[in-house]
């Protein structure tokens, strides 16, 4: 089971913002009338994406009066799912996938690099705020191993050097493309090109 | 080899585009109307004559489970749900259908949905693909620009909506009774079966719950016929399956591939072989972390479908086949998917929750080298203790890994545990402190 601790210092207030009310109309739509209570994954999120990607207790209250429900049904599930976070993170959240078929192929250099560059304890925000850093379990991109997430989009095929000119862009606020750093479009088997073991991570 | 006319999936490498035209080209929501026209009976005999079984990793029928949705829609509405959680390690086919054959999915819905009379659908993604998921959305809306879905969907009468729902990190909402919890907006904690969800499901109401492989082929096999479905594999596993290969080869890669293909013409024609040589492969997890391993010697010889898998004691699973060679340390490798199974337990079962920690320490502490020759037993008698004692088959799923790797590799941990008893050493090892959240400041 994962657990997770909610930050210290919380914001008093929180109300979703002009823009996200509209959307916040539109995801109840999605569900059956009555079911209301289904809408609150997908607030969570408007939550965070209207919160710098970290969730306040405020918002939670404020979610479980816009959706009459009880405070704690909120609760549990903002701190069961690990996607909600509940302490600030980075400007870039980067994620680094650790699961065997990622640590077959070197995650834990990733890691380790994760360590030096950003902090040696995992979601420590840098003094700029810029980068914060977790080790997560399978992010479903098997074959384009090892592989990292920064905020929504995935970083695949990655080695030693790339992830440490990837992580340099983030602590400078010039971020790299996202995508494979092998130069693959998806996930066919790369026949013309010869592997090297030393050339990955 | 699988020729190039039996693929159904011809965009799987996106070498044709993704987009609805584009789709169009490739045949798909070609007769679909036709199909529909045919009536639910003949859809549902069409996919059992098919044999296609579950791709989501239990193998079940998918006619079958069709079939046991209430044959009229009484007071309740009935639900279609689509499980895209994919988050079994090894496994990422559902990712390259989201992203390049969304066209698949949402027609293969439609005639789902029409099968078992649900007017709406709901799609549960997991929320890491957030990509995949806007690209869906796209494609839906695609869709319903081209009038295929919504009020009298592709001119054949039936409403049809989809609505797509993004998860937030938990493996175990790929659990389908977890994955309707999740929807509804609770934890997502599995529910007990009986009732299942085919007439008590989501909100209540009767449901089927299908995974993004099983649905996207439905068109393709109807409109091919069953009988072309079924000639390809072997009886009861019949048709074709993405493969998914991680891991320890030259080329990883998706293919498809037919079902009882031989492991070692995937990884050596498809995965350009094992790192090192077929000679340095030590063993293969056939299906997702949650199947037991095998090692080489079975490998050699090894068809994958379900029923060989069975058995030799592992399964097919969701076919993400994850390639270990002799440079590994596979204790290693099994220990770290012992954490996985530690980290995503929902909580709910007391053998699970503890087991899956306790798996975990047991075998951290063989891999360091403090365990004495007794933790290989409490090992097993954990296993045994989680396996069959759990709500949902997570527990089976953390115990069979642990358990092939006893089964293979049992020589190789017993030479790692030659220390003496710990309590002679006075090594201080907290069996029920859990390490991994004492290295966590903020965890």
């Amino acid at each position: 089971m994962s657990l997770k601790k909610v930050a210290q210092n919380q914001p008093k207030d929180f109300e979703f913002n002009k823009e996200n009310l509209v959307i916040a109309e539109r995801i109840l739509k999605k569900y059956p009338e009555g079911k209301k209570k289904s809408a609150v994954m997908p607030l969570l999120y408007l939550a965070q994406r209207q919160n710098q990607n970290w969730i306040p207790l405020a918002a939670m209250k404020y979610i479980a009066k816009y959706l009459s429900i009880t405070y704690i049904n909120v609760y549990e599930v903002a701190t069961f799912y690990s996607m909600y976070n509940l302490s600030p993170v980075g400007k870039y959240f980067v994620q680094v996938c650790t699961t065997s078929p990622c640590l077959i192929r070197g995650a834990d250099k990733l890691v380790k690099i994760c360590k030096e560059k950003i902090s040696e304890k995992e979601n420590k925000v840098t003094e700029n705020g810029r980068c914060s850093w977790t080790e997560v379990e399978c992010l479903g991109a098997c074959v384009s191993a090892p592989m990292m997430q920064v905020n929504n989009d995935y970083y695949e095929d990655l080695d030693e050097k790339n992830t440490v000119k990837i992580i340099d862009s983030f602590m400078n606020d010039k971020p790299l493309k996202p995508g494979s750093y092998r130069g693959r479009k998806n996930t066919a088997p790369e026949r013309n090109k010869d592997y090297k073991g030393d050339n990955h991570a | 080899m699988l020729k190039d006319e039996n693929k159904i999936f011809k965009n799987l490498y996106n070498d044709l585009g993704w987009d609805i035209d584009s789709s169009l080209k490739r045949d798909d929501w070609k007769n679909t109307k036709e199909i529909i026209s045919k009536g639910r009976d003949w859809i549902i005999d069409e996919v059992k004559k098919s044999e296609l079984r579950g791709r989501g990793g239990a193998g079940f029928s998918t006619g079958l489970k069709w079939s046991f949705a209430p044959k009229k829609i009484g007071t309740r509405p009935h639900y279609l749900v689509i499980n895209a959680d994919e988050s079994e390690p090894g496994t990422c086919k559902d990712r390259d259908i989201l992203r390049f054959e969304p066209q698949k999915l949402i027609e293969g819905c439609l005639v789902a949905g029409f099968a078992v009379n649900a007017h709406s659908c709901y799609i549960y993604i997991r929320g890491e693909y957030y990509n995949e998921g806007q690209r869906l959305q796209e494609a839906i809306d695609q869709a319903y620009k081209k009038n295929f879905l919504g009020k009298n969907a592709c001119d054949t009468g039936w409403d049809f909506d989809i609505h797509i729902h993004f998860g937030a990190g938990a493996y175990i909402c790929g659990e389908e009774t977890a994955l309707l919890e999740s929807i509804e907006g609770n934890k997502g904690q599995p529910r007990l079966k009986p009732p299942f969800p085919a007439l008590v499901g989501l909100y209540g109401c009767p449901t089927i719950v299908n995974n993004v492989e099983t649905v996207a082929v439905v068109p393709t096999i109807l409109r091919r016929g069953a009988k072309w479905f079924a000639s390809l594999g072997k009886p009861k596993n019949t048709g074709t399956k993405i493969f998914c290969i991680s891991g320890n080869v030259n080329h990883p890669c998706n293919v498809e591939e037919e079902m009882g293909v031989p492991l070692k013409d995937l990884i050596e024609k498809h995965a350009g072989g094992v790192v090192g040589g077929w000679d340095n492969l030590l063993a293969v997890i056939p299906g997702g972390s949650s199947m037991p391993l095998l090692p080489k010697k079975v490998c050699d010889t090894l068809r994958m479908d379900f029923d060989t898998l069975i058995e030799n004691k592992s399964g097919l699973g969701t076919a993400g086949v994850v390639v270990i060679n002799k440079d590994q340390d596979i204790l290693k490798c099994m220990t770290r998917i012992a954490r996985f199974y530690k980290h995503e337990s929902c909580g709910q079962c007391t053998p699970c929750r503890e087991g899956s920690g306790w798996m975990w320490r047991i075998l951290k502490r063989i891999s360091n080298g403090d365990a004495n020759i007794s933790d290989v037993n409490l090992l097993a008698d954990v296993t045994k203790q989680i396996e069959g004692h759990t709500i949902c088959a997570f527990g089976e799923g953390s115990a069979w890994p642990v358990q092939g790797l006893l089964r293979h590799f049992r020589k190789e941990i017993e030479r790692k545990c030659a220390g003496d008893p710990i309590i002679k050493k006075k090594i201080d090892v907290p069996y029920l402190v859990d390490q991994h959240l004492l290295e966590k400041d903020n965890a």
